[in-house]
């Protein structure tokens, strides 16, 4: 049945970006020539090894480190994980204690629990880290890393990382920056040691996670099989996927300016809109320092699975840090560390494919859907 | 004191149950929510922020308390 709010509108690139169209290209020519064994000896191998270490080139260039200085990993959770367990191994001496923002991805706070004590550090209500609470704790005896995510993945506030990281090398703590939702939309700042991003973020192919590691940060590899002090993805690397997330990166931060003001207007008026059109409604996150293309709000009294279903039967794909949508049943670590509603949480994230028009009929579609949840359940 | 008892429910229901509750609740007077759904304990307080209404804390696990303001 065709729906006459229109064309499916695709809104969740912050879980994946559609692929950009010099993904696709670059996907199919280096399956053509990129899937032999880049470690071999012969004429394919060597094709294949000249393959990967362009591609290294490329990611390195549109970085700004250097080529040895990034891995490529299996997956955005993959780089996380390596970053986390290999950076705590590398310290050892120095201490087991891994100092985090209390509103990192998922993949950080399960690679600490696997490897060292986990010190969390809060947010206040708009989602920002408390940096006096940092500096405190990566001050703290036994620190051996500390972990800052670049911008929500949730809620789109933008972190404070020069700071953050000026306090770790007071401290001599090596700072990672999980950057998944920033690489290829807005800079990072320097002062860094270790950095993934994730390829399917930022319009690359899914399955290519990339982890840069400094010169001069300890690292050791957590896994079995492998005495090696610099990161290398386990097993057989996906090239062609590897080549199209190297290209894409190139093509995405050619636009990424441009891209930037065009889609922080949008979530501009998102961010307006939902507020003047849905009663009892809370837009989370900050308003200015924010990610350009993410936003977030939660709805009173509307179950955040239903919520996702109604717009989905009208063509919109959209996600939610609601409890009912986690496999956990728990509601989502960083709207509760920020002290925000849970439920009826919808998250937005837009995309160099999305449309003016898409965000107006999300828009002119939102308030009717809710209030129907709404009248379903009494309200 | 009024008791709202939630338990067995899921959020946002605690939440449904405490606002329709609310308007027989005289200004000053406090409900006593009985919730066991994990979201509750940061749904509670945000909604009260978000009505302008008291959150008193929690005195006991899955116990939640509100005073009604305006």
């Amino acid at each position: 049945m065709a729906d006459p709010a229109g064309a499916p509108a695709y809104l969740d690139a912050a879980s994946a970006a559609p692929p950009h169209p010099v993904a696709r290209q670059a996907l199919l020519a280096a399956l053509a020539d990129g899937w032999a064994d880049p470690d071999r000896l012969y004429a394919a191998g060597r094709r294949a090894q000249q393959l990967r270490e362009a591609a290294q080139g490329s990611v390195a260039d549109s970085l700004g480190v250097r080529q040895d200085e990034v891995s490529f990993q299996p997956s955005g959770t993959a780089a996380v994980h390596a970053a986390v367990l290999g950076g705590l191994a590398g310290r050892a001496r120095a201490g087991r204690t891994l100092v985090h923002s209390a509103i990192e991805h998922s993949a950080v706070l399960h690679a600490a629990a696997r490897a060292g004590d986990a010190e969390p550090v809060g947010v206040d209500l708009a989602g920002r880290l408390d940096l006096d609470a940092w500096r405190t704790a990566v001050g703290a005896p036994g620190v051996a890393l500390a972990s800052l995510i670049s911008a929500s993945h949730e809620v789109g506030t933008v972190q404070p990382v020069a700071a953050a990281a000026e306090a770790c090398a007071e401290h001599d703590v090596p700072l990672l920056v999980d950057a998944a939702q920033s690489i290829g939309r807005v800079p990072v700042p320097p002062g860094w040691s270790l950095l993934t991003a994730s390829a399917h973020k930022w319009g690359g192919p899914p399955g290519v996670g990339v982890l840069v590691v400094r010169k001069g940060v300890r690292w050791l590899s957590p896994y079995p099989g492998d005495d090696r002090h610099r990161p290398r993805p386990v097993g057989a690397l996906d090239l062609p996927a590897v080549v199209a997330a190297a290209a894409s990166l190139r093509a995405v931060l050619a636009e990424a300016q441009t891209e930037a003001v065009r889609l922080t207007a949008l979530v501009d008026r998102i961010r307006a809109t939902v507020a003047a059109t849905v009663p009892d409604v809370e837009v989370v996150g900050d308003p200015v320092q924010r990610l350009p293309h993410l936003v977030t709000f939660s709805c009173l009294y509307v179950d955040g699975e239903a919520l996702l279903h109604a717009l989905d039967r009208h063509g919109f794909a959209v996600s939610s840090g609601s409890s009912c949508t986690a496999s956990t049943l728990r509601p989502s670590h960083v709207l509760e560390a920020m002290g925000v509603l849970s439920h009826g949480n919808v998250r937005v994230s837009l995309h160099r494919g999305t449309t003016e028009d898409e965000v107006d009929r999300f828009l002119a579609v939102l308030p009717g859907v809710v209030a129907g949840l709404r009248a379903e359940a009494g309200m | 004191m009024i008791e709202v008892d939630s338990r067995g429910r899921r959020c946002p229901l605690p939440i449904i149950d405490l606002a329709k509750r609310l308007p027989t609740v005289a200004v000053g007077e406090v409900v006593r929510v009985l919730a066991d759904d994990p979201a509750a304990a940061n749904d509670i307080p945000a909604w009260c922020r978000m009505k302008a209404q008291e959150y008193l804390g929690s005195p006991a696990p899955e116990v939640y308390e509100v005073r009604r303001v305006r």
